[in-house]
């Protein structure tokens, strides 16, 4: 007997319908692309990214999130996860990273290293990639579940499908990425 | 060969070599240690190198050390670790030094393995390494300015703002 599974790929955002055609915004229709084919660089320098590689297998799998296909190079990359303890040497080299991406970009910053230096109180170890980079999303834990990466993944994914297409253009985000000496 | 056996043969060689009083004996745990004068470290280590019985051939690794307690003169101390690997002969050398010399002359010469690790004492401890071929911070990011394993700085990172006492009713 056939098994009826209800697959529910994405929602269609809210629009009008009709017979043979459907109109929304621009807006909602490139939020609906973007949110369900981001490409995660995996930015893993200790511990946290373990985590990440269980959230990548098959137990987790990142892949349903639409994420399927991780970018080692930045330029083709439109998420930064950034997962473990970031030396201030690294510290430059991370922002590297950061500057080769192309817009729209987004940081998700995992795990208590990454967000506040974590246990490493200490002279060689960056206090939080914020101070190099804007975060858009911190994931708390010392090294946090992999369920926790994926709802900060989602979180992600809401602002990706909300933002306004204007967003990057905007001087309030120019005056962010002025703070950090990003042009 | 046993320890005390070996501590005590390769110090007859140095007395007969460079004369008594030159190095000081102990033996810690399973280990001849010399403590020697800071003049004559290089002269040593090659004599211990390049000596037929002595032959200590590797150099295993070597680092700095920072008393901040001891007496002025000894405040600041290296260590050289050798071994001989065609007898299985092992023997480290200790000098100490005041803050205000903290120079000795690079082993480079005679183990190449002993740049990157001058380069380390150099970074962390701030000795000052002569004839090194390229003596610059080798772990530490370029722009610090300090040396971070000297016991006056503190070990914390002195950029955070959230360790304040009123953060914790004190
Ligand atoms: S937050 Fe904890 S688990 Fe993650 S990198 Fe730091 S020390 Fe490792």
């Amino acid at each position: 007997m056939k098994k009826n599974i209800d697959i529910n790929a994405a929602y269609k955002p809210d629009g009008i319908e009709g017979e043979g055609y459907f109109l929304t915004t621009l807006d909602k229709v490139v939020g609906l692309g973007r949110k369900n084919s981001l490409w995660p660089l995996p930015f893993a320098t200790s511990c946290c990214g373990i985590e990440f590689m269980a959230t990548m297998a098959a137990g987790y799998d990142l892949s349903r999130f639409g994420s399927e296909r991780l970018s080692f190079s930045p330029r083709q990359a439109d998420l930064l996860m950034v997962m473990g303890t970031i030396s201030k040497k690294m510290g430059p080299i991370l922002r590297q990273v950061y500057e080769q991406m192309a817009e729209p970009k987004w940081v998700l910053s995992v795990g208590a290293c990454a967000c506040s230096g974590g246990i490493f109180d200490s002279y060689s170890v960056l206090q939080g990639i914020d101070r190099v980079i804007p975060v858009d999303v911190y994931v708390p834990g010392c090294p946090p579940r992999p369920e926790q990466i994926i709802e900060g993944f989602m979180k992600i994914q809401h602002l990706v499908e909300t933002e306004s297409l204007r967003r990057r253009e905007s001087e309030e985000y120019k005056k962010l990425l002025g703070t950090y000496g990003i042009q | 060969m046993i320890v005390s056996e070996l501590g005590q043969y390769i110090q007859d060689k140095i007395v007969a070599k460079f004369g008594e009083g030159t190095s000081k004996l102990e033996i810690h745990y399973d280990f001849p240690v010399l403590i020697v004068s800071k003049s004559l470290v290089y002269d040593l280590l090659d004599f211990l190198k390049n000596d037929e019985s002595l032959a200590f051939n590797y150099l295993t690794t070597m680092c700095g050390a920072h008393y901040p307690n001891a007496h002025t003169e000894m405040e600041f101390g290296l260590m050289y670790q050798l071994h001989n690997f065609e007898n299985n002969n092992r023997v480290r050398i200790k000098v100490f030094m005041p803050k205000s010399d903290l120079n000795m002359k690079s082993m480079t010469p005679l183990w190449p393995a002993a740049n990157w690790m001058e380069r380390e004492a150099y970074d962390f401890y701030g000795f000052i390494f002569s004839g090194h071929p390229n003596l610059k911070r080798i772990l530490n990011m370029d722009d610090m300015n300090y040396h971070p394993m000297r016991k006056e700085y503190p070990l914390e990172d002195a950029t955070r703002h959230d360790k304040e006492d009123k953060y914790f009713g004190r």
